[in-house]
């Protein structure tokens, strides 16, 4: 397949949403590892507990929302432009999407950095903070739609003109991104809107929060998926070709794309498991479609696994595993590939233990859970964010990186800091140490043995932090290296697939399928808090003090 | 290779997949209906605004109690930034109901060490059964972010053996049992 430039007038597009992604990634960092040494009790400076949480507050906005949408969409445009081969259909449009979200970043950010806005990025209601912290997150999902609108968009105008052919596999697995974003937001969007806000406003003095909740983990958990496909779509298109060789199947992406679409959306209740406002019934059903989520993910390991083998045979590896030492490691999209598939392994264990609705009591709201996201977010899916922003850069640019070294120390310094930073904190779940607290009393007996594995994980956190300065040096360096041409080619199939089913080739049957699960999984648990007597709480106000 | 081969392969790793995931799904299916290990499901109400004036949950009728047929309730109120009681008291071995909820915003509940875990929301109560084994002392902190003084919010589990176990002749307990 011939290589595309990106061209288009979507460069710096691209990489507007890149870089402010990237510099609000780098503030954020810098923000969680100073919130290690406040909870190693080391006492940095500016511990209180109004930094401490203001201070989370911030970081779990900007890893949670900003980074990576303007990622996602900064990664949508790119693909759409390069695997299509043609202009956006709307070039202005996108340009008002970022700077909608350019306004909400700031609306957002500027009461947290006040202390108005203390409730964490996940709300919490009754508390309630200043309005401007809501409106700005709302901005910040309204600018997101315009993306979804545009890569919907720019897929049809494609499937016209080239009938019958099947969608280039990166864009279907984007497009498959935006209609899941499309349907996450929407529980956010109505709690935000018809709650938080108006309460925030003083137009109403009360917060049903047992709907609120429920609206909320609707979102929590495909917003994980949202974040994670641009990692899967590298793994299929762009891994394989990294390494030399070819996709395996093209149809297992498809079906991956499609299936984590529909398994991630309807099992958000399992962050509701140890909640009062749901009946177990619901909680076991949503437990059994969480464990669905696997399989897409399976899939993708053996496909993956598969393309790398051959490639693995062709250099020269023998034996069972002798393939895997011969892959070409050297390069960061390889490398990334490796560790990224590390992370996940130790992040999917344990996430299955949190997934199984008996044995989440033992972990619920511990360190162990910011130990499991930590290690699948901030290790697997960042780390393939940072390869392929290395992919992407230089075609935008036009320059080659000056050297892979920096690139090679990047990752893997990065790979060790989520290591040493979580391995710790899941041992200080399973003592029982709860999340999100600034300060411990060490000198209390009963707890003093947690200290030394905080300050373990604290140096991991620092180890970490290095990792992803250097990154953003890396980039930066770029700008001096030798010129490089703007092509960007996607790993091709083995079999290129000739015509693939209407099914696997565009989203209708997955939005009606997604319908049907949504009633299913969340009809009754939401529908029941307009015909059982409940009792909204009274909201507390954290920006006037209250 | 030829499509031929590569689909024979995905397929048979779809069944191995498809049978992983099965097994999964039994043994979790099976231990939450046979060994009845279910989260704290019970969908109760309850008014946060009037807590003071409701009677389980009025000041005096916090803490432990020992029922009739022998088995212990305790009630606990979650608020910013406290539980209350601060210590609570139970007997080794025997089955405890705990019963928790907040007049005020979200709290978390964890005795550490055990599978007692629950949030506390206002407006619901939140009930978890279980039973104590080993006599000491749990850690017991607030573990949801419930405003500033969230990192201030822990209390204590005290187990007690039954041989030392105190109760007043309304069935209440409190932590100033001699031990
Ligand atoms: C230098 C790297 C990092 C360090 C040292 C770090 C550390 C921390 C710490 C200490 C907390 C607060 C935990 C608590 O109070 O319970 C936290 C929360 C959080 N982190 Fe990180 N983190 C880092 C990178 C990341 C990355 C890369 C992501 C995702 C892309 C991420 C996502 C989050 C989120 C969403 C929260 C909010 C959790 C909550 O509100 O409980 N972090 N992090
Ligand atoms: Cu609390
Ligand atoms: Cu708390």
């Amino acid at each position: 397949m011939e290589g595309r430039a990106v061209t288009y007038r979507a460069d710096r597009l691209i990489l507007a949403h890149f870089g402010v992604a990237f510099a609000t990634f780098a503030v954020a960092i810098i923000l969680g590892a100073w919130q290690m040494t406040v909870r190693s009790g080391l006492n940095p400076v500016f511990t209180s507990p109004e930094a401490y949480f203001a201070s989370v507050t911030a970081h779990g906005t900007i890893m949670g929302y900003v980074m990576p949408t303007l990622f996602v969409m900064g990664f949508g445009y790119f693909v759409a432009v390069t695997s299509l081969d043609r202009p956006l259909p709307n070039t202005r449009l996108a340009w008002i999407g970022f700077w909608l979200i350019m306004a909400g970043v700031v609306m957002a950010m500027a009461p947290v950095l006040a202390g108005k806005a203390t409730v964490l990025y996940t709300f919490y209601p009754p508390l309630t903070g200043s309005v401007f912290y809501y409106l700005g997150l709302v901005l910040v999902v309204v600018g997101s739609w315009f993306w979804i609108a545009l890569m919907i968009w720019a897929m049809s105008d494609w499937k016209k003109d080239n009938p019958g052919k099947p969608v280039p596999l990166a864009m279907f697995g984007n497009v498959a991104n935006a209609f899941l974003w499309l349907w996450t937001t929407a529980g956010v969007a109505a709690e935000l809107l018809f709650q938080a806000i108006p309460a925030s406003l003083g137009w109403t003095q009360t917060i049903d929060i047992g709907l609120a909740r429920t609206l909320f983990a609707w979102t929590l958990h495909p917003i994980v998926y949202f974040w994670l496909l641009p990692a899967y779509i590298a793994f299929y298109t762009m891994a394989p070709r990294a390494a030399g060789g070819r996709l395996y199947s093209d149809m297992m992406g498809r079906l991956s794309f499609l299936l984590l679409v529909l398994y991630s959306l309807p099992v958000g209740m399992h962050h509701l498991f140890t909640d009062p406002e749901h009946g177990t019934g619901f909680k076991f059903l949503q437990m059994m479609l969480t464990a669905l989520v696997t399989v897409p993910t399976l899939l993708t390991i053996f496909t993956i696994g598969a393309s790398m083998e051959i490639v693995g045979r062709l250099r020269g590896g023998r034996g069972l595993f002798g393939w895997i030492g011969a892959l070409p490691w050297d390069r960061p999209m390889v490398l990334a590939t490796g560790l990224s598939f590390v992370l996940l392994g130790f992040g999917g264990f344990g996430g299955t233990i949190n997934m199984s609705y008996g044995m989440n009591a033992m972990i619920h709201n511990t360190s162990w859970v910011t130990a499991h996201f930590h290690l699948i977010y901030g290790g697997s899916v960042v780390t393939m964010y940072f390869a392929i922003a290395y992919e992407f850069w230089p075609k935008l640019v036009g320059r080659q990186p000056l050297s892979l070294k920096p690139i090679r120390l990047q990752l893997w310094l990065w790979a060790i800091g989520i290591v040493v930073t979580t391995f710790p904190w899941h041992v200080l779940g399973l003592f029982g140490e709860p999340r999100r607290v600034a300060t411990f009393d060490y000198a209390n007996p009963a707890i003093a043995f947690w200290q030394p594995w905080t300050i373990v994980s604290m140096i991991g956190g620092y180890i970490m932090l290095a990792g992803g300065l250097l990154f953003v040096w890396n980039l930066v360096t770029l700008y001096r290296g030798p010129e490089a041409d703007r092509q960007m080619h996607y790993a091709v199939a083995l079999h290129p697939p000739q015509r693939v089913p209407s099914a696997l080739n565009g989203f209708a049957l997955c939005n009606w399928l997604l319908l049907f699960l949504m009633l299913m999984a969340y009809g009754y648990p939401i529908g029941q808090f307009f015909f059982i007597k409940d009792y909204p709480a009274p909201i507390h106000r954290v920006d006037l003090g209250g | 290779m030829n499509e031929q081969d590569i689909q024979k392969t995905e397929r048979r790793w779809a069944a191995i997949v498809i049978v992983a995931v099965a097994i999964m799904l039994a043994v979790t299916g099976v231990s939450s209906f046979v060994m009845a290990m279910h989260p704290p499901s019970h969908v109760e109400t309850t008014d946060p605004t009037t807590l003071g004036a409701n009677k389980e949950f009025a000041e005096n009728n916090l803490g432990a109690s020992v029922n009739p047929d022998g088995s212990v309730t305790v009630r606990i109120i979650a608020a910013q930034f406290a539980f209350v009681p601060r210590c609570i008291p139970v007997p080794q071995g025997k089955p405890v109901t705990i019963r928790v909820t907040s007049p005020d915003v979200i709290h978390g509940f964890l005795i550490a060490g055990t599978n007692a875990n629950t949030m506390v929301v206002p407006g619901y109560v939140s009930e978890i059964h279980t039973v104590f084994n080993e006599a000491g002392d749990h850690l017991m902190p607030c573990h949801e972010f419930c405003g500033l003084g969230h990192s201030e919010m822990w209390s204590l589990v005290r187990v007690i053996p039954q041989s030392e176990w105190r109760n007043d002749e309304n069935g209440r307990a409190s932590c100033d049992i001699p031990r």
